[in-house]
């Protein structure tokens, strides 16, 4: 009975939800692309002042002060890297959360990017070196001293 | 008496606890060093005992929370007379010394686990792993006991009443979200033990990797649980229908689940073909370092995350220097100690050991990816670089085609033989599959969504690309039994564990491409009479009503939902909510979940014309993103309860079934 | 024996990374230079807070030194930072106030409340001055130089205001 009660109190926790209030703002807009873009420059952009939160998403008033500066701005025709720059000027590089490619973030950018070349290096390396392998037996006389050898690394 | 003494009862068992360890830490390894079996037989009873204690502590601290004790400072901050049974209950590991004390309750679970079952492991090789966990467990003990202790009393001005849990953590993801995700951190520390322990002992053979890998798929099933549930929590909870945010706190889970996946596969190879030995263990040490770099980084507040512990740094310190500690440690071991002689084993280009060769690699470079992009900006702010931020754009950018690159092997896998696949026959089995999944990948968003959509079209034929091969095999492997589902019952768990993992992988993945591409958010200004039409939806607000809660005041938007014209109708309350006791306004968000779409109505501003701003979110293929979470951590599972992982010892007294069984993994 | 000394390196490795995070453990996350330092004093033109008819812009503070602080009297940091804000007006350091996203009336009642060691109060209701200065969140100080160039932000209070993000949801 007791479980049954329990189960039923977290069957009940699991429909319900809270969030703090948040900015919801009624925006209208000329056309969907417009709209699209106020999505993508809010969604990319940290809210200062929270901790980890992109502006779309945060309720401090200077997210919402930011989010109608982004909307005005692309009431007024600004392009994409217009209304960005107009925000780092104030803000700093902190507030994008998409970081420009400088020398800076050379590195960050061009780490991933340079692994997947190394990764493809080396599965063709290993993979010529293991076909050899594959392809040549050892004899009984190497395979005992590959033996040896394997023996005496383990003992050490 | 005894009940006032429980906080200090509390705290003595963790220094026995800490006691315990420490000797486990000494005598098992001397012992193994030594050849001394009474100085081995330390480890298990010390294991029992450690585990005993810590455990009693956590008795202690949960029953301070149960019993209102607020002289105890830990629950004086996190607890309240009012807060129901079950958030008491979690509230304990609902902050930073209560969460580290379950972190460590469970180490010594998981210790004592390992010990129980290595029952015909060689005896020096549980002595070392006994010792290994030893120390991990004095590191997290002397932790708690230094700089995190959670019976600190506020005595004699003890407060009345507790400052209350935060609201946003009593929920039911606070109870279920960190234990699964701390099972799995803390189950890569056995498989760490192991790893370090083979190589201490110079045993890096097959009988090693076979006790390893159950250790390693129950800790990534667990880690797989908690991601996912974590995922959920904040979808409903934090993130206004987000559901994954590349926060540090998040990236650190993710960071040794890759690694950790990276694992099962390559200790797959280790077991079945005795290559990537040294590689396994280099990536066993890996995933438990980065648990606890995930530890540091979140705890230490070197990095601004949503989810942030109250922060010192005197605990940064510390666990820095324990991460320091255990990965040069172990790196130095590694070193010194792997094997220099690797006997080769050859594989060609098409075979299942290259397929999983390049699965590790992709795992590594998104490890990689996801830990530079988590730490960029702390390297480039101690360096005097100035502050950046790196976000979500960042990571999907490079996440998503790794992603896309795993997919067109993770395909082949499965299929592929050992050694060596002639292309012909691959070919053979997998064109219609490969047809099949482009042709009905590239369909999928002009069916669905009526214009072609790159990103949709790629998660799909991933997805299918997936799930049509393992199709077709399912269909070869039970050629030969008298009927299919007689053939499937034959298959080995293991497989099907394989089998589930993957297409797990590729429900998430439908679930990822469908809701972050067709998900359809609408800010609308709403009064009763209202009507506003979202994905063939007719919500129409038909009420709007106060009412007075428990503890809150709230104004509720009855609204009714409509499918189409005629279709089914139901009732959503989304509600805004005034919490009496600290005057916080909370949003109730009214969530109506499907298989193939959830419904999502906040309530936001009031517009002061009796209107309100409402959030109105249509999502569809959401829970799939879970759904197949849970299909991967189930297919980890019963990769563990395979019989030829339980029946080792049955397998060493009857070489008959050795042979059976070694030949059934041949075919797996 | 080369292949020793190649594993060799990564805890070697290891450790320069960890170096790195112990340098990182020093340093404050949310601890921001201004953008606007040692840039041109934003263009504006608003009235004072004492008085609505009176209008300035930047040329007030193009000559001398001035120390611009950011205050609101929703912001309870701005009233533990006023008696040192005082105690700089009495070494004839000139200041001029930006009264952010306030009212008039409680602007006026905070400073006779708290005291007025300002010149003249920027009244900035809608935080349109704050924004183009980078400001998101009270208080703030600046300090602008003669000429043309600007700003060095004074975080002491930094963590009093961190301590206002109650409205950050999560």
């Amino acid at each position: 009975m007791a479980l049954i009660r329990t189960l039923s109190v977290l069957l009940m926790l699991l429909f319900t939800a809270s969030a703090i209030a948040g900015g919801i703002e009624v925006r209208e807009f000329d056309d969907p692309v417009t709209e699209k873009r106020y999505r993508d420059l809010t969604a990319s952009m940290r809210c200062p002042l929270c901790e980890n939160q992109a502006i779309d998403d945060s309720d401090a008033p200077i997210s919402g002060d930011m989010r109608e500066r982004v909307y005005l701005l692309l009431q007024d025709g600004q392009s994409d890297i217009e209304i960005i720059d107009h925000m780092v000027q104030r803000f700093g590089d902190y507030i994008l959360y998409n970081p420009r490619l400088e020398n800076r973030t050379y590195l960050l950018w061009g780490l991933p990017i340079g692994l997947i070349f190394v990764g493809m290096l080396v599965v063709v390396l290993m993979v010529r070196a293991r076909r050899n392998a594959s392809a040549k037996a050892l004899s009984a006389e190497e395979r005992a001293r590959l033996d040896a050898l394997i023996n005496r690394e383990r003992s050490s | 008496m005894f009940i006032k003494m429980i906080p200090e009862i509390g705290h003595f068992a963790l220094v026995i606890a800490l006691l315990m360890a420490i000797v486990q830490a000494i005598m098992p390894l001397a012992g193994a060093a030594t050849r001394r079996p009474l100085w081995m037989a330390y480890g298990r009873p010390m294991a029992a005992g450690q585990f005993f204690f810590v455990a009693i502590a956590y008795i202690c601290l949960t029953t301070s929370y149960m019993l209102d004790d607020f002289s105890v400072a830990n629950v004086a901050n996190n607890s309240n007379s009012l807060l129901p049974w079950y958030y008491k209950f979690s509230a304990v590991w609902g902050n930073h010394e209560g969460s580290v004390l379950l972190w460590s309750l469970m180490l010594a679970g998981w210790g004592y686990a390992a010990s129980v079952f290595s029952g015909d492991l060689p005896r020096d090789m549980v002595a070392r792993v006994q010792g290994i966990m030893g120390m991990v467990c004095v590191g997290f003990l002397l932790f708690i006991l230094m700089t995190s202790n959670p019976f600190e009393r506020l005595l004699p001005n003890m407060p009345q009443d507790g400052a209350d849990l935060n609201p946003l953590l009593q929920d039911f993801g606070l109870i279920v979200h960190p234990p699964m995700l701390y099972m799995g951190y803390v189950g890569f520390s056995v498989v760490f033990a192991f790893a370090i322990a083979a190589l201490l002992g110079g045993r890096l053979d097959a009988a090693w990797t076979r006790w390893a890998r159950p250790w390693t798929n129950l800790a990534w099933a667990f880690l797989t649980v908690g991601i996912a549930l974590g995922s959920w929590w904040a979808y409903y909870e934090l993130g206004w229908g987000g559901w994954w945010f590349w926060d540090p706190v998040e990236n650190a889970s993710l960071l040794p689940w890759l690694t950790g996946t990276a694992l099962m596969h390559s200790l797959a190879v280790t077991e079945k073909r005795g290559s990537f030995k040294s590689w396994s263990v280099l990536l066993a040490i890996s995933t438990f370092s980065l648990s606890l770099l995930g530890t540091f980084l979140v705890r230490s507040g070197v990095l601004t995350s949503v989810h942030a512990f109250a922060n010192d740094p005197s605990r940064g310190f510390f666990i820095l220097m324990l991460l320091t500690i255990t990965v040069t440690l172990s790196l130095l071991v590694f070193a010194l100690r792997a094997p220099r002689v690797s006997h080769k084993v050859g594989f060609n280009w098409l075979s299942r050991d290259s397929l999983l060769l390049i699965n590790n690699i992709l795992l590594v470079i998104m490890t990689v990816t996801v830990l530079l992009g988590t730490v960029y900006p702390l390297i480039l702010d101690s360096m005097g670089l100035g502050k950046i931020s790196v976000g979500p754009p960042y990571f999907n950018a490079l996440f998503v085609p790794l992603t896309v690159i795993m997919c067109v092997f993770m395909g082949l896998g499965p299929v592929a033989r050992w050694k060596s696949m002639p292309a012909g026959e691959l070919v053979r089995k997998l064109w219609l599959a490969g047809a099949a999944s482009l042709v009905l990948g590239a369909a999928m968003p002009l069916l669905y969504g009526g214009e072609w959509n790159l990103w949709v079209s790629l998660g799909i034929i991933s997805a299918l690309w997936i799930v049509l091969p393992i199709v077709r095999d399912l269909f070869d492997k039970t050629r030969h039994a008298s009927s299919f589902l007689a053939g499937l019952r034959k298959l080995s768990l293991a497989y099907w564990g394989i089998v589930l993992g993957h297409v797990g992988i590729a429900v998430t993945i439908v679930g990822v491409a469908i809701v972050s591409n067709y998900n359809i958010e609408r800010n609308v200004r709403m009064s009763p009479g209202t009507t506003v039409e979202v994905a063939g939806y007719q919500f129409t607000m038909t009420e709007l009503t106060n009412r007075r809660g428990p503890n809150f005041l709230a104004d509720t938007s009855i609204i009714h939902v409509q499918r189409g014209e005629t279709g089914r109708s139901f009732i959503m309350r989304p509600e805004k909510r005034l919490y009496l006791a600290t005057g916080m306004p909370m949003t109730q968000v009214a969530l109506r979940p499907g298989l193939f779409r959830d419904l999502y109505v906040a309530m936001g501003e009031d517009l002061e014309d009796g209107s309100y701003a409402m959030r109105v979110q249509y999502k569809p293929f959401v829970r799939w993103l879970w759904l197949g979470g849970l299909l991967m951590s189930f297919g980890g599972i019963l990769a563990v309860v395979d019989k030829r992982y339980r029946r080792v010892t049955a397998r060493k007294s009857a070489p008959a079934d050795a042979a059976q069984a070694s030949s059934k993994e041949a075919t797996v | 024996m080369t292949r020793r000394l190649l594993l060799l390196l990564l805890p070697v490795g290891f450790i320069g990374i960890a170096l790195f995070l112990y340098q990182g453990l020093g340093i404050n996350p949310s601890d921001r230079d201004s953008a606007l330092m040692a840039r041109e004093f934003p263009a504006f033109e608003a009235s004072t807070l004492r008085d609505a008819n009176r209008r300035v812009d930047q040329s007030l503070l193009t000559g001398e030194v001035t120390l611009v602080n950011i205050w609101g009297e929703w912001c309870p940091a701005c009233k533990q930072e006023m008696p040192q804000l005082l105690a700089l007006a009495d070494h004839n350091i000139r200041m001029v106030g930006v009264n952010y996203r306030d009212t008039r009336e409680k602007g006026l009642e905070f400073l006779s409340e708290f005291g007025d060691p300002f010149e003249v109060n920027i009244f900035d209701p809608d935080g349109s001055l704050g924004f183009d200065l980078g400001v998101y969140g009270a208080p703030e100080t600046f300090w602008s130089m003669p000429t043309v160039l600007f700003a060095i932000t004074i975080k002491a209070t930094y963590r009093l205001k961190m301590s206002a993000n109650a409205s950050c949801r999560r």
